[in-house]
């Protein structure tokens, strides 16, 4: 009752066992960090509050404002929650909301969950966090302006993400559902943008407390301002090109071996997303995909070292 | 608002509803998963995978049409899978001009359409069936029990138990807007769409700090009682030999399924 599912929410049957697989263990590895990170520096007085902020963020959704013609502004909340309760946490309550999203009101699929997590929580959280921590120090109005374009990229960072999965599933067919995607998005990010200022605005000028030194919020490595840039600058670069182009992007995938109705590249790894000798099955599927994900996770790793050796 | 406003619990004393919640968790993704990985067109397979919904849903005595009525939820995504009809590959059946293009829907393009929407709509139903034959509460402690970590369940228990307070603190913000904001009939009302998302964003913000000053309230009073960083539960779940049997069964039932799929 009282709820309205967003269009990102991808249900059960869309995305192909490989990609829901692939997308859960790097949903797993992230909210892993994450949770190892909030274990040592949050108390269990934050137990109560991540939990209640949760219950916040799902609320906050109903929030509407109408724009025109039937359509309203809402608010999707991954760059909100991660500003306010620093990226750890932020990333956490994100993946509470939409994992009860998906169990209690079938807002999504279960299979898919994780992808869904990854999409609307995390990457959300790190493009929406990453950019504010940038100019986190400079004048109140800088902090919103900044505010304002990672909720709308964090959206779009969202958009990009499902747009890809549905893709790379065989689900839909880049050249239509790509710049629709975004297209759409970039309008349901206005609307993200503007909500998100505005409540950040009204905390800062009531509790700027909560924002402020020694806070969760400001505590956060700079690892996230290079973490967050980085993705905004990969969707920022990568939309403008593939809407513009679409058949373009497809053939830069096809040749880089990453979908099998094509010709696949000389220098592909995994060829066709299968293990040569385990033959065309569906588990030599999976097990591609498992050898994917352990170079991600090393990739991962190490990234994650050089980050921490230099803090 | 009552507190199980959004539970879609039903009470019942079926043996589906007396089976322990992991059970009912790992049955549930075994289902979709077999659902993930059959072959596009394995109708004979979709058939008997309904089937299975069927008999769960008149086992669960919420009647054989429970879960179909309330699946309609995943429909406005078939949306997006639209354009696989007009695959490249494959003999074309129908062509029709949409402005100035000309689309071709392909055989194959048909086929794996209408695998995706079946697949879809076999794996709500079965998620529909969860939530309707377990209390949410049981669930959150069942995927404890299956590794969840124990922080993330707490959260989501936080988020269930206060969900519909916080809702009712958003009704009271947009009741709130709505008795400011007078409308004469045949006037536009309100400011621009910057004043409304103005309006809005603060509604945001307010509700977060009553949210915020709730939790501290709420740490006081759990700490007054005797809140050590853990919650516990009276409720023991153990698993019985019925359930490891319908494990077993059903998880069996799947793979035979699934067999039928791929011959």
């Amino acid at each position: 009752m009282h709820y309205t599912p967003t269009p990102m929410h991808i249900p059960d049957g869309f995305l192909n066992l490989v990609v829901s697989i692939f997308s859960w263990l790097v949903t797993i590895a992230i909210v892993g960090l994450a949770i190892s990170k909030t274990n040592k520096s949050l108390g269990e007085r934050q137990i109560p509050l991540m939990g209640v902020m949760a219950a916040f963020i799902f609320a906050a959704q109903m929030i509407n404002f109408p724009v025109a013609g039937g359509t309203s502004g809402h608010l999707l909340g991954g760059a909100l929650a991660a500003i306010v309760l620093g990226p750890w946490a932020g990333m956490l309550v994100m993946t509470s909301v939409i994992a009860v999203q998906a169990l209690l009101f079938q807002d999504g699929g279960l299979l898919v969950m994780g992808a869904n997590i990854l999409n609307m929580g995390l990457a959300t959280a790190a493009v929406g966090y990453g950019l504010y921590r940038s100019v986190a120090s400079s004048p109140k109005g800088v902090k919103l302006a900044v505010t304002g374009v990672a909720a709308w990229l964090s959206v779009m960072t969202g958009a990009l993400l499902t747009t890809l999965q549905l893709w790379l599933s065989g689900t839909s067919q880049l050249t239509v559902v790509f710049p629709a995607m975004m297209g759409v998005h970039a309008l349901i990010g206005l609307g993200e943008a503007l909500i998100t200022v505005f409540a950040l605005g009204f905390i800062l000028q009531t509790r700027p407390d909560l924002l402020g030194e020694g806070s969760e919020s400001a505590k956060a490595g700079k690892g996230w301002v290079w973490a967050g840039g980085l993705i905004a600058l990969f969707v920022v670069l990568l939309s403008p090109l593939a809407s513009a182009d679409p058949d373009g992007l497809e053939r830069v995938a096809t040749d880089a071996g990453f979908i099998h109705n094509g010709q696949s590249a000389p220098f592909s790894i995994i060829p066709d997303y299968t293990i040569p000798f385990l033959g065309e099955t569906s588990f030599s599927t999976i097990a591609a995909g498992v050898v994917g994900v352990v170079i991600v996770g090393l990739v991962a790793v190490l990234i994650g070292r050089g980050i921490k050796a230099r803090s | 608002m009552h507190f199980d406003a959004f539970d879609r619990y039903h009470d019942h004393d079926s043996l589906v509803h007396r089976l322990d919640p992991r059970v009912k968790a790992v049955v549930t993704i075994v289902f979709i998963l077999s659902n993930a990985v059959l072959p596009d067109g394995a109708w004979l397979a979709f058939a008997l995978a309904w089937g299975f919904v069927l008999v769960s849903n008149h086992l669960s005595q919420l009647g054989l049409g429970y879960t179909f009525k309330r699946s309609i939820v995943a429909l406005p995504f078939a949306l997006i899978a639209i354009t696989v009809l007009f695959s490249r590959v494959g003999e074309p059946l129908v062509a029709f001009n949409l402005f100035s293009s000309r689309l071709v829907i392909t055989d194959v393009g048909l086929l794996r359409f209408v695998s995706i929407l079946i697949r879809s709509w076999l794996s709500v139903q079965v998620a529909i069936l969860l939530v309707a034959v377990t209390r949410f509460p049981d669930l959150i402690h069942a995927l404890e029990h299956l590794r969840v970590p124990a922080i993330l369940t707490t959260i989501i228990a936080f988020l269930y138990r206060y969900l519909f307070v916080l809702t009712d603190e958003v009704f009271r913000l947009i009741r709130a807007r709505e008795s400011r904001s007078g409308a004469v009939t045949g006037f536009r009302s309100g400011g621009s769409v910057m004043w409304r998302a103005r309006v809005a964003g603060s509604m945001a913000g307010q509700l977060f700090l009553r949210s915020y000053e709730r939790s501290d309230r709420i740490y006081n009073a759990m700490l007054s009682r005797g809140y050590a960083g853990h919650l516990y539960t009276l409720n023991p779940h153990e698993m019985r030999s019925r359930d490891y049997f319908v494990t077993a069964f059903a998880i069996a039932l799947i793979f035979v399924i699934q067999m039928i799929g791929r011959l």
